[in-house]
């Protein structure tokens, strides 16, 4: 339809050069011009959070923002999260609380409590309640999720003050 | 890792094992339709008219469009119904001469990827000449009323009736009459992944394989090569990693007969992956209806006899294959819910109206005659001066077996008990006081309860009496322990979410006295698994699981005969555990490995004893059973602005055996907020000529953790006779009970007020317009 530009999307510390339209979503050219499935579309407009990412360690809903405004900035996906096939903290909690069952949600839910302790380790369990309600899920009633955020809330907390 | 159920004498069964689905889904290893690359990519042009003669089509030069000349040999969607004056009406699978409803597929743009495909259907000009609509389920059956099909008159496309003999003297006997008028507004499912679907030719053998978001693979497979006219051997049709169902992707839908035509027609891979504004037009919707309820009770607040007036608004077309009957018969048979109640009266219809066709979602109408059931209890009780949990103690059914008045059979539950439960953990003498110091304060509390039956489980007796043309029900497992001594369970069911790959490993590894990661599942794929229902209606868990332990039986008989041979004793004194044959009470032993081996490679042992090998076959087909619960909450309802915050919310919950208690309490949790939404969120408007408003899950709202309290879980377990595994399905009754105990417990709130608010979801605006005419009056 219209010009193509080239830009190079860093995903997990790995450089993909594509060429996309400039409508182009970031989530689209994710998920099709670079082949990471694991982020997805529940939406498209903003209100499910099911293709949150890290861009430049911002929670970011991929579907509201454009491939080229993310040319050159440090994407992190679900993918990025574990090391090998050993789960992180993060993901073990979701695990061992039952944070999940279909499992579409999840990887959003995931980023976006990535994206949240890292930039607020300290976050109180009700702030954090604030945050997890930026996303959707439609099949745990999210009780489970909000355990495992607050499981691996505490124990940042308490690694900070040990 | 919890301790499996107290004297069970099971190992695995009753343990929150952490599920086998879990890392893949955490690592974005996931398997989702829209995951798969494809050479095609559709669009579908929808109606934007509610009612209307398609004039003309205009398509774009030179691109791909279908339209449905171009599917003139693929038959109309038509399910069939035997009973209850069903009109069997048809869905052409692209919009044919008429259009019904605003979303209805009326052409298919086929282009390389999707931004060009909706670029074309942006220029497919429709030309509707507008026929006048009707939107509304009762407006539907006003004498004038447009009719949406010609061949169902005053828009009925089913009509239920029942009455039990001696009901009119039943009532006439009553001390006390009571009604209530319900309102239950339209709802979307809205699983997170929409609908997607992938259908690829394969020039070797000729064969499509259609890759869907879908709930019952088998049936899909079935209803597509019916349509199309192909053999049902050329369809391979694959449920991947599906993103939540409730009841939306159980039936069959008419993109994915149109991307397996194309596949076909183009010899190549064709994808539609539906977006949000789509999903909530024109996917499934549900719960469209006006309940009237009259009870009349005798001096002691006995309900002697109830009638019904069953309004279900089911929109434009029938689902495939429970038709759109699903919801009025559910709401005849089952309105009586958990009541001692002899004489009962219903009218129950199905209307068609010009919007979006009605299936099932989790819970199907009982959400709607839970809250309608209720909400006559607690007027009743107001009545008579009594408390919510006394007038149903003297109304819950306490002997068992019980055979309700439209013929159902409760088995062993415990209605009184979990009541008690919760009633209990509520403390509701010092909510009373509580909520007496609140008032004073002009601060406005209230408590409900909701009591009901979860019909779970049920095989093809239950669908028969509905006269389905289709009766779903058995289910067919196939077990199969390799040479290496490691297991394989095809199932026909279809989960998405449930973790039945973790909880039938538990049924089997204690049959077998292995541990569950030697079982691996295979479900989603009518290539891989025996012919099979899918997974919707509380009934994986049960029929699945059920067939699952006669095949892992099956293997165990076979297994000890190998040993009794290779150890030289009787079979009767081989037992298997920890992954061995035993002699009981000795230490001769025999990995269960070797005797897999066995099994294939020394046959010539067993030659004439049995066939080699160890993969055995099973089905179940069970009756039916009833769970139960009593849900009951606290709220706060703000008089000013007519918020309404959940204070308290407790469950207590009896579904028999629990299998994977962690699992359970996931199904309750997920089905409560689905409920707490319905109760107070969630509502799929259209305006008078069938535009739907709410296109986004900005303007349809299901709840964020914000609106979900913390949830208390209270369970018993009354082991059923009625099952094998004594385990009763509960997937829907979170959902079920929560909208009425939601409802009484505004009411309860507003008592001061003298309002009654009958119509979920009871919305800001709803509240505050009662408590207006309240103020007026």
């Amino acid at each position: 339809m219209s010009e193509r530009s080239d830009v190079t999307l860093t995903i997990n510390g790995k450089a993909h050069a594509i060429r996309v339209e400039p409508r182009r979503t970031l989530v689209d050219a994710i998920r099709e011009d670079c082949g990471q499935t694991g982020t997805h579309i529940g939406c498209e407009h903003g209100v499910c959070g099911a293709c949150t990412v890290l861009v430049d360690g911002a929670p970011v809903r991929s579907c509201l923002m454009f491939a080229v405004q993310a040319d050159g900035k440090q994407i992190r996906t679900v993918e990025g999260l574990a090391s090998g096939d050993e789960l992180n903290a993060l993901q073990r909690a979701f695990m061992d609380h039952h944070g999940l069952q279909c499992g579409f949600c999840t990887p959003g839910f995931l980023m976006l409590i990535t994206g949240v302790l890292e930039r607020e380790p300290d976050i109180s369990d009700e702030e954090l309640l604030d945050v997890l309600s930026s996303n959707l899920c439609r099949c745990t009633g999210y009780q489970n999720i909000v355990k495992a955020a607050r499981a691996v809330a505490g124990e940042l907390r308490q690694r900070r003050t040990a | 890792m919890s301790a499996p159920t107290k004297g069970s004498g099971l190992a695995w069964v009753g343990r929150s094992l952490r599920r086998v689905e879990d890392p893949a889904l955490l690592t974005g290893r996931g398997r989702f339709t829209a995951d798969l690359p494809a050479a095609h990519r559709v669009r579908f042009v929808r109606s934007a008219i509610a009612a209307g003669r398609i004039e003309k089509v205009d398509i774009p030069a030179g691109a791909t469009v279908l339209t449905a000349a171009d599917l003139a040999a693929v038959k109309p969607i038509t399910p069939a119904l035997h009973k209850f004056g069903y009109v069997p009406i048809a869905q052409p699978v692209l919009a044919s001469g008429f259009v019904r409803f605003v979303g209805e597929p009326i052409a298919a743009v086929v282009a390389a990827t999707e931004a060009e495909a909706e670029d074309i259907a942006d220029g497919v000009a429709v030309d509707i000449s507008e026929l006048p609509p009707v939107i509304d389920g009762r407006a539907a059956l006003a004498d004038g009323a447009p009719q949406v099909h010609g061949q169902a008159a005053r828009n009925i496309v089913v009509e239920g009736k029942i009455e039990t003999p001696g009901f009119a003297a039943a009532r006439d006997s009553a001390a006390q009459l009571v009604a209530v008028d319900i309102r239950s507004r339209r709802q979307n499912a809205t699983p997170l992944e929409a609908r997607a679907g992938h259908a690829v030719f394969d020039p070797i053998s000729g064969r499509v394989t259609l890759t869907c978001a879908t709930q019952m693979p088998h049936l899909l497979r079935t209803g597509i090569a019916d349509l199309i006219g192909m053999p049902e051997s050329e369809l391979r049709v694959i449920a991947p990693d599906v993103g939540g169902g409730f009841g939306q992707k159980m039936s069959l839908v008419p993109e994915y007969v149109v991307l397996v035509w194309l596949a076909r027609k183009l010899k190549s891979s064709v994808a539609w992956t539906e977006d949000r504004r789509e999903n909530l037009m024109a996917s499934f919707h549900s719960r469209d209806q006006y309940i009237r309820l009259q009870g009349g009770f005798d001096a002691e607040a006995k309900l002697v006899a109830l009638s019904a007036e069953v309004t279900a608004n089911v929109g434009a077309y029938s689902c495939y294959p429970t038709t759109c009957a699903v919801e009025p018969l559910m709401a005849m048979a089952e309105l009586p819910g958990p009541y001692d109640l002899r004489a009962y009266s219903c009218l129950a219809r199905g209307v068609l109206t010009n919007t979006c066709p009605m299936a099932p979602y989790r819970g199907v109408s009982r959400p709607v005659i839970t809250t309608a059931l209720e909400r006559l209890m607690d007027a009743a009780a107001m009545q008579f001066g009594l408390e919510p949990v006394e007038i149903r103690r003297r109304n819950l059914i306490a002997k068992f077996p019980y055979t309700s008045a439209t013929g159902l059979v409760y088995d062993e539950a415990s209605y009184r008990q979990t009541l008690d439960m919760a009633s209990d953990a509520l403390d509701v003498p010092a909510f009373r006081q509580r909520q007496r110091q609140a008032r004073a304060e002009r601060r406005y509390l209230g408590i409900g309860f909701a009591t009901f039956s979860e019909r779970t489980g049920y095989g093809t007796p239950a669908f028969a009496a509905r006269g389905m043309g289709i009766t779903p029900g058995w289910e067919t497992v196939e077990l199969t322990m390799d040479p290496s001594g490691y297991l394989e369970l095809r199932i026909g069911a279809s989960p998405h979410g449930q973790g039945l790959r973790t909880t039938l490993a538990q049924l089997v590894a204690d049959e077998l006295g292995v541990c569950p990661e030697r079982i691996k599942v295979v479900h989603g794929d009518t290539d891989r698994t025996p012919y099979g229902w899918g997974t919707f209606a509380s009934r994986s868990l049960v029929i699945a699981g059920g067939a699952s332990v006669l095949a892992a039986r099956k293997v165990h008989a076979k297994l000890k005969k190998i040993a009794s041979r290779l150890l030289e004793a009787a079979a009767d004194d081989i037992v298997l555990e920890n992954g061995a044959a035993r002699v009981a009470g000795t230490d001769r032993a025999i990995p269960i490995e070797d005797l897999a081996r066995a099994a294939y490679h020394q046959f010539h042992l067993f030659r004439g004893e049995f066939d080699p090998g160890l993969s055995e076959s099973a089905t179940y087909d069970p009756p039916g059973t009833f769970s139960n619960a009593c849900h009951a909450g606290i709220v706060e309802v703000d008089a000013d602005t007519g918020r309404v915050t959940i204070e308290r919310f407790v469950v207590a919950e009896d579904a028999g055996r629990l299998v994977n208690p962690m699992i359970v309490d996931g199904q309750v949790l997920g089905g409560v907020a689905q409920g707490i939404g319905n109760a107070l969120l969630e509502e799929i408007v259209y305006d008078d000529s069938g535009n739907m408003l709410t296109a986004t899950l900005a303007d349809f709202l299901p709840p964020t953790c914000r609106e979900i309290p913390p949830i208390e879980l209270l369970h018993l377990e009354t082991f059923s006779d009625a099952t094998i595994t004594k385990s009763k399905g509960l997937g829907e009754g979170g959902a079920i009970g929560a909208p009425a105990a939601i409802l009484n417990a505004i009411n309860d709130a507003l008592t001061p007020f003298g309002v009654s608010i009958n119509e979920i979801p009871a919305t800001p605006q709803r509240i505050r317009a009662a408590l207006r005419r309240a103020r007026k009056q």
